[in-house]
């Protein structure tokens, strides 16, 4: 039955999404377990390309969880099981051949708390061309200056990019974590809450930015701020205990719900 | 009351109370070792006096430096043998004082007691001498005349500065000798103990051609009598200089007026302290302490400097620091990043922090068994069994003692790695891994630099326990005299398979072991003094590594 109902569920938001144009990712009945206890139920979706697509939801309705599929952090942990298939560009990205690390390079992710490498500036922008074998100077030396611009964090540290990233602001490291994701020119960034940590003039910086780099990226961040999806995003999914309740654009999930559950989370009744 | 004991304070009094008593025990500690161990140096005053029977008037002179008093009751002091004026009750205190009178060749015992009652009013005479010996100990009197080759060079005026560029002179002699004997007699004999070894090998090889070694066996021979031939010219040399440093001698007259003829060369100080001003204490002084830190240990160990146990205590407690951080380190790794976790695992680790409780002189033991017998036998089987059967690792040397350290401080090293490591947040793991990095290659480029102060605090602990450690020492390479240092200038310039000096020991040896307990007590003092100190040295600076990458790292382990 639940099975049926999801199936029909992505049908659904097949149809709804008919002209978004490309699609990245696509999600197909995707089950993921902890143990015995199921975090995500037959999720269905497809996630538009260079577009932003928000997740949103009440704590522990499987937002975080779903995002760690795409570039499989669940992974790591144990107990994790997973059913179900996620196609990046028509390949399954569960697949037994595939490479970790080369999807993981594909799919960067940047997360909640800023976690800067104890490095320099340079070293943490370097690192992901290092673990590449890039060691030439001046091809790091462009990159390093092109992913800093590109994470708008450039004209702050291009005088001191020998000093050692903790000395940064909270949201100066989380644009620098940004800025090392896309120095390895990844197809997809993951954002897990990127701004929950940070004051409101860093968490407008970060959405400025989050606007500026889905020119290039398809982008797919996961929020507690309903103001901050509405803001960031053109999709939006409300999911509601490991359930994908309804997936739509931004603007009608947000006007005009088709679900009950959708319009009494937006509406502020529970969350 | 009740208001009081509500409010808190008597706890507040409690903890205050207990830090206070640690801080007594520690200042008292060190400040007792560091009164008694310096004090030894400071040129005391050389006093005179005459001893004899009250009764039938004073007769010998005395001379020496006071070095304690103490009060006996009568009875004890008829025992001892003192003449106890009669009308003295059994009740009565008498006052007795030991006096070091030095000139072991001349009078037979270099400490004496003598009772206040015995002894008229000491003085200090301005030009009383005492002399540092190579043998017999100190030596204290009157300097007369500076004879070379038997003449008469200086009397009277210009005696002292004559003495004194004289011993300067012979200190000399006896360093360029010391080092003649040490380094090139050394490098001869050790490269004829070579060709001795070849030639056995050679002998006891069955299959060589007969030609072959003959050839081989003239090759050596030839080898052989070139180094006699330096060896001779080496023992010309040195029996030039053993006749230079003999040359002059000091004639001096005891207290008392005895003459005494006192080869220059044997000396290695000459002071007066009666006459030094203050300064020149201070001078004195320092350069006692320097000879104690930079010298050599003379007449079994009562004298002298503790260079080569300084010098022991730290190349071992290097070469532990060097085996022991990466098995630890690794080790801690493995257990805390690859192993699967569970009972085994479980059972492991709580055997490993157990190793921490073992007592060390089971580590002796068992650097004995297997790292000697075992390891060490096989080794000079294998690769020296032209020299059996003396023993070339299969007896203690240096690098069985850093083994066994090694093997005693692994547990610390191991529990504060994997502490550090598993510190380190898992939001700093995760970034690594979301760009693309491999499991390992997030290991060693950014957990692992993260975890180094963890590893450093682990040396840290590891090092102070093994600095101080002794008993298991005597057991696997330390010993109360090394003819060598475990390094010098012969190839291969570290040699692992010598045995060592160690402070710790050095104090249990001159404490316990000494024949003359007088002499001895100062040192032990002081070597203890120097001891902590080098713990301290050590400990700091592991410290301020540490502090450095703590700073560089600070950040990431909010």
């Amino acid at each position: 039955m639940n099975t049926m109902t999801s199936a029909l569920r992505t049908t659904n938001h097949r149809h709804a999404l008919q002209d978004m144009g490309k699609t990245t990712f696509k999600v197909r009945d995707l089950n993921l377990f902890y143990g015995k206890d199921q975090a995500l139920k037959g999720i269905g979706l497809d996630v538009p390309a260079n577009k932003v697509t928000a997740f949103i939801g009440p704590s522990g309705c499987g937002k975080s969880t779903l995002l760690r599929c795409f570039n499989r952090m669940n992974d790591l942990v144990d107990i994790c099981r997973i059913e179900g298939q996620i196609l990046l560009d028509d390949e399954d990205i569960y697949a037994r051949s595939v490479d970790v690390a080369e999807l993981r390079r594909k799919v960067g992710m940047v997360f909640q708390k800023p976690n800067p490498f104890p490095k320099s500036i340079y070293e943490n922008v370097a690192y992901g061309l290092r673990l590449q074998g890039v060691n030439n100077k001046s091809v790091l030396d462009e990159v390093v200056e092109r992913s800093l611009r590109g994470a708008a964090l450039w004209d702050e540290v291009k005088d001191r990019l020998q000093d050692n990233a903790f000395g940064l602001s909270g949201g100066q490291q989380q644009r620098l974590v940004i800025a090392r994701a896309i120095a390895i020119e990844p197809e997809v960034i993951l954002l897990d809450e990127p701004a929950s940590a940070l004051d409101p003039i860093s968490t407008l910086k970060i959405e400025e930015l989050i606007h500026e780099l889905k020119e290039q990226y398809t982008i797919l961040i996961v929020t507690h701020n309903m103001q901050q999806a509405a803001r960031v995003s053109d999709y939006t999914a409300f999911m509601y205990l490991g359930d994908l309740v309804e997936f739509g654009e931004t603007n009608t999930i947000f006007t005009e719900p088709q679900k009950k559950q959708t319009e009494d989370y937006i509406t502020g009744r529970y969350g | 009351m009740k208001l009081w004991w509500k409010s808190g304070a008597p706890w507040v009094w409690l903890n205050a109370g207990a830090v206070a008593v640690s801080i007594i025990m520690v200042v008292g500690l060190i400040g007792l070792i560091a009164v008694r161990g310096l004090s030894h140096f400071y040129p005391s005053e050389i006093i005179e006096f005459q001893v004899g029977d009250p009764e039938l008037g004073l007769g010998r002179m005395v001379m020496g430096e006071h070095v304690r008093s103490e009060t006996i009751p009568v009875p004890v002091a008829r025992d001892a043998g003192i003449a106890v004026p009669p009308e003295l009750d059994s009740d009565d205190l008498i006052t007795r004082h030991l006096i070091k009178q030095g000139n072991r060749d001349v009078t037979g015992n270099d400490f004496a007691w003598y009772a206040e009652l015995q002894m008229s009013e000491w003085q200090a005479p301005p030009d009383a001498m005492r002399l540092e010996r190579r043998e017999w100990g100190d030596f204290y009197g009157y300097p007369i005349r500076v004879l070379e080759n038997g003449e008469v060079i200086a009397e009277g005026e210009g005696l002292w500065e004559a003495l004194q560029s004289r011993v300067e002179r012979a200190n000399t002699l006896f360093r360029e000798l010391r080092r003649i004997e040490r380094n090139d007699v050394g490098v001869i004999s050790s490269e004829m103990e070579e060709l001795r070894l070849r030639e056995r090998a050679l002998q006891r090889d069955p299959g060589i051609e007969p030609e072959v070694l003959q050839a081989e066996l003239g090759q050596i021979q030839e080898r052989q009598s070139v180094l006699q031939a330096e060896f001779q010219t080496l023992r010309g040399e040195i029996d030039i200089l053993r006749r230079e440093l003999y040359r002059d001698t000091l004639v001096a007259t005891v207290t008392g007026g005895q003459e005494v003829q006192v080869r220059i060369g044997d000396i290695v100080r000459a002071v007066q302290p009666n006459s030094l001003s203050l300064s020149a204490k201070v001078v004195e002084y320092v350069q006692q302490f320097w000879a104690f830190v930079s010298g050599e240990p003379r007449e079994a160990n009562t004298a002298g400097g503790i260079f080569p146990a300084i010098f022991g205590t730290v190349i071992m407690v290097l070469l532990m620091s060097m085996i022991v951080s990466p098995f630890g380190v690794l080790a801690a790794i493995y257990l805390r990043e690859y192993a699967k976790q569970g009972p085994l695992l479980r059972l492991i680790r709580i055997s490993v922090y157990n190793l921490a409780g073992v007592p060390s002189i089971v580590y002796g033991v068992f650097g004995l068994g297997f790292f000697i017998y075992t390891l060490g036998g096989s080794i000079d089987q294998l690769f020296y069994s032209e020299r059996l059967p003396s023993p070339t690792f299969g007896s203690p040397a240096l690098i069985w003692a850093s083994l066994t350290l090694a093997l005693l401080t692994l547990p610390v090293v191991i529990v504060s790695t994997e502490e550090g490591l598993a510190r380190i947040p898992a939001s700093v793991r995760h970034g690594s891994l979301a760009l693309g990095a491999t499991k390992s290659e997030t290991l060693w480029k950014v957990v692992v630099p993260l975890a180094t102060p963890a590893m450093m605090t682990g040396m840290i602990l590891a090092i102070a326990r093994a600095a101080g450690e002794v008993a298991p020492l005597m057991l696997v390479g330390v010993v109360k005299l090394a003819p060598t240092l475990p390094v010098d200038s012969s190839f291969p310039f570290i040699h692992l398979e010598r045995q060592i000096m160690h402070l710790g020991f050095h104090i249990y040896d001159v404490g316990f072991q000494s024949p003359n307990v007088e002499a001895a007590r100062p040192l032990v003092y002081a070597t203890a003094l120097v001891l902590v100190l080098l713990i301290v040295v050590l400990n700091l600076t592991a410290i301020s590594i540490r502090n450095r990458l703590r700073e560089r790292y600070r950040a990431a382990s909010d």
